[in-house]
């Protein structure tokens, strides 16, 4: 039923339905039609600086080659019940060219703070050299602009090591007091993950990760008497279907 | 073990046109049962089976993977009932059989499949003979085992001479969901490449060619982000490959008495898997491909494409074991049997060789070496389906392909296949049709012209008409391009002499051609046979009226 409501939404977005051109054809179309993928890209425990913290980041998509619906969800669970940097988007995504497709839907900040809405336009694909990019452009409904910057690049060790290094960063136009962040780069997040592929779909991993905020988002932090910066040793799993 | 048919001895005639009659196919235990006649019942159900270690249901014929050996004599009518004992549609298929169109077996171009419960009676004179095969064209069965032999016997004798004739088909088995495949590969293109470049690569390369050297290596393939390990996307790491259904642990025997002439009919009928063959210790005499009697070639190793079928004669002279070995191209493992004089004795199995890898010239850049040709971009440039777009194709019948090269061995190339008898159709061609093989390997969508066939107009040929197809592979795979009801003679330097095919193995960055005539009207298919790459865009319809 849910997947038939996608269906319906993609065709509304103007994904084209299948087998247009061999509409007589009986048989199956050559063509898979529509795929359903999700992965946890980001699912560990940070450990140190002064605040321990849980983190995911995961993303799924459903539909076609070319359109698809498009999820993202990222926060922190923190040890003292809340949950900050909640970040959920629901995404029309098209393939565009060889290596990239743009991405334009909504954005909304839940998590323990005050929520905020964002209208999303980005673009995501590989890079040459095989950096894997996704940056974002955001504008929400009290006039405020912000951009998301996301790189990560897979070194493979052995068949079944791999070493990534990544990178986040958000750019705020305006302060917003309620959500704690600057105007400026506000914060960034780095680390660099080995993980494991005992399968290529389930990875234990190991990093350690880097977490700063900066400006005035930094001193928001010092306010709640939160560590500007983090250094943090941080384990997990990376899975995928 | 049962014991062997007995074998059959030949008085060559005086005449001087040799022709010998077929010798009874010799059977091993456990082989697929051989059918012969004019009348056949085939039913389509699963069986379990296990492979692996762990049990996963086939879809068989008549309860055997593979399917039983159906042998035919050319010029006789022949009628199959099969009956689907499925809850899902299925077809059957005959490779390289010139059928009407209407019994191709094709669901949407040739009928309308067969449903659940249902019969349907295929019902063809067999215009042909030689080694071919039968397989399934529907929701990806093949992978699940719904393949066999097929030998058409000529009705005039065998021109070579041989004393035994064994089928040796190859497949490739996986526990794996055929969707489950499909899924995983629009995920990640290369999950199953687990021979990629590591770190520890870059270190032997840069001791090997220097710093600069192995940086500038991997910044060229960076900056067109390819992997130069893409060879087979489908790879061991999943797939157990079967000679004949026996996994290499199993092996297959085929029995001899030393001196004797040994007939081996190799058929390709894995989903994804391209075989590079060899006997070591015996010389292999290429006498057919594709069904098509040629002159014979004696080679060391040959590569056989999906779907592609070569019948040698070996004759070995010694009383001892030789191992039939066929390595996937990207050495990811092999299907394996035995050539002995008794039952119960094993070869040793040859080491596997290096894995081969792509080079510049795989992405039609290298600009230096081969006759050339340059040839306008593709009509889509590339694109969500296209991440190459070769500009200098490069003539490469001559090279017997990536990982083959080694000067101790000589293995078959193209240009050596000259058929035994002219072509029938003197005629130029009236016209090219000119088609690029395309594809997005990071999106794994594969098609001609950068469309997938969902996206597709067909290709009309006119009854009787003469045409060359013109092909050029934009992409850094190999591609086996099969053509069903008309042959595709391959222009490949022996002129009246192109060997007559079913399928042509199309090498990276190669242009290659072949003539056609489109004989039998109708509907047919046109794709490449690599199954997901078929499931994934790369087939279209050809119309003949």
């Amino acid at each position: 039923m849910r997947t038939l409501a996608i269906c319906c939404l993609l065709s509304s977005l103007g994904a084209p339905t299948l087998a247009q051109t061999q509409a007589d054809h009986t048989g199956h179309d050559m063509d898979p039609g529509i795929q359903f993928h999700g992965i946890l890209d980001q699912f560990e425990a940070r450990i140190g600086g002064g605040a321990n913290a849980f983190r995911w980041e995961g993303q799924a998509w459903i539909g076609t080659d070319t359109d698809k619906l498009w999820f993202k969800s990222e926060g922190f669970a923190l040890g003292k019940g809340g949950v900050e940097d909640g970040r959920h988007e629901i995404l029309y995504n098209r393939a565009i060219s060889t290596w990239f497709d743009v991405q334009a839907g909504v954005r909304t900040d839940l998590d323990s703070g005050t929520s905020r809405h964002w209208a999303a336009l980005g673009v995501r694909g590989l890079l040459p050299h095989f950096f894997e990019l996704e940056a974002t452009a955001y504008a929400s409904d009290n006039g405020h602009f912000a951009a998301r910057l996301g790189l990560s690049y897979d070194v493979r060790l052995t068949q079944r090591w791999v070493l990534q290094p990544e990178i986040d960063l958000n750019v705020y136009s305006k302060t917003d007091p309620g959500r704690h962040v600057g105007s400026g780069l506000a914060s960034l997040d780095a680390g660099v993950r080995l993980r494991y592929e005992i399968s290529r779909k389930f990875a234990p991993y190991v990093g350690v990760t880097y977490s700063g905020r900066y400006g005035q988002t930094a001193r928001f932090a010092r306010q709640e008497s939160e560590a500007a910066t983090a250094v943090q040793v941080v384990f997990g799993i990376r899975s995928w279907f | 073990m049962a014991s062997l048919i007995p074998r059959r001895r030949f008085i060559q005639t005086a005449g001087a046109v040799a022709s010998f009659p077929a010798p009874v196919l010799a059977m091993p235990s456990a082989s697929p049962t051989l059918l012969r006649g004019t009348d056949f019942a085939l039913e389509i159900g699963t069986i379990p089976v296990n492979f692996t270690g762990q049990q996963r249901r086939a879809t068989v014929v008549n309860g055997q993977l593979p399917a039983p050996i159906l042998r035919w004599r050319e010029g006789d009518t022949v009628t199959l009932a099969v009956t689907n004992r499925l809850a899902e549609p299925t077809s059957i298929h005959w490779h390289g059989i010139r059928t009407p169109s209407n019994m191709d077996g094709v669901p949407g171009l040739s009928f309308p499949g067969i449903a659940p419960g249902e019969s349907f009676i295929y019902r063809f004179p067999v215009p042909q003979s030689g080694t071919y095969w039968y397989h399934s064209h529907s929701g990806m069965q093949e992978q699940l085992g719904l393949y066999g032999a097929l030998i058409v016997d000529p009705r005039d004798g065998y021109v070579q001479r041989f004393d035994r004739d064994y089928v040796v088909l190859l497949s490739d088995w996986t526990d794996e969901r055929p969707k489950t495949i499909v899924s995983n590969l629009k995920f990640q293109a290369d999950y199953y490449n687990f021979g990629q470049r590591t770190a520890g690569d870059f270190l032997a390369d840069t001791r090997r060619m220097g710093l600069g050297a192995a940086v500038a290596d991997r910044l060229a393939w960076g900056e067109m982000r390819m992997a130069p390990t893409d060879i087979l996307d489908v790879s061991g790491a999943t797939y157990t490959y079967l000679l004949n259904g026996f996994t290499p642990a199993a092996n297959w025997t085929a029995l001899f008495r030393p001196g004797e002439h040994v007939r081996l009919r190799f058929i390709n009928a894995s989903a994804m898997s391209i075989f590079d063959v060899r006997i070591p210790g015996l010389t292999m005499t290429v006498v057919q491909a594709d069904g098509n009697d040629v002159q014979p070639v004696p080679v060391d190793a040959f590569r056989i494409g999906t779907a592609e079928t070569y019948d040698v004669i070996v004759t070995p002279a010694e009383d001892r074991a030789y191992a039939i070995f066929a390595q996937a191209e990207d050495r990811s493992g092999h299907a394996f049997g035995t050539l002995a004089p008794r039952v119960g004795m094993a070869a040793p199995i040859p080491p596997m060789d290096p894995r081969p890898l792509r080079t510049m010239g795989d992405m039609g850049m290298d600009h230096s070496g081969h006759g050339t040709h340059a040839v306008p971009a593709g009509p889509s440039g590339l694109g969500v389906a296209v991440d190459n777009v070769v500009s200098i194709p490069a003539e490469r019948l001559d090279e017997p392909g990536a990982g083959l090269e080694q000067a101790e061995r000589r293995a078959l190339r193209y240009s050596d296949l000259r058929a035994l008898r002219p072509g029938i159709d003197p005629r130029p061609p009236g016209r090219d049709i000119v088609l690029r093989l395309t594809g997005n390997m990071h999106r794994f969508i594969w098609g001609f012209d950068g469309r997938k066939y969902s996206e597709a107009k067909p290709i009309d040929l006119r009854l009787n008409e003469r045409v060359r197809f013109v092909v050029i592979n934009d992409t850094m795979m190999e591609h086996p391009i099969h053509l069903h009801g008309l042959w595709s003679e391959l222009d490949n330097g022996q002129d009246a002499f192109r060997p007559y095919k079913h399928t042509v193995l199309v090498k990276p960055a190669e242009r290659i051609a072949w003539l056609v005539t489109a004989d039998l009207p109708g509907r047919w298919a046109f794709h490449c046979h690599l199954l997901y790459h078929m499931e994934t865009g790369m087939f279209r319809e050809v119309r003949v009226s």
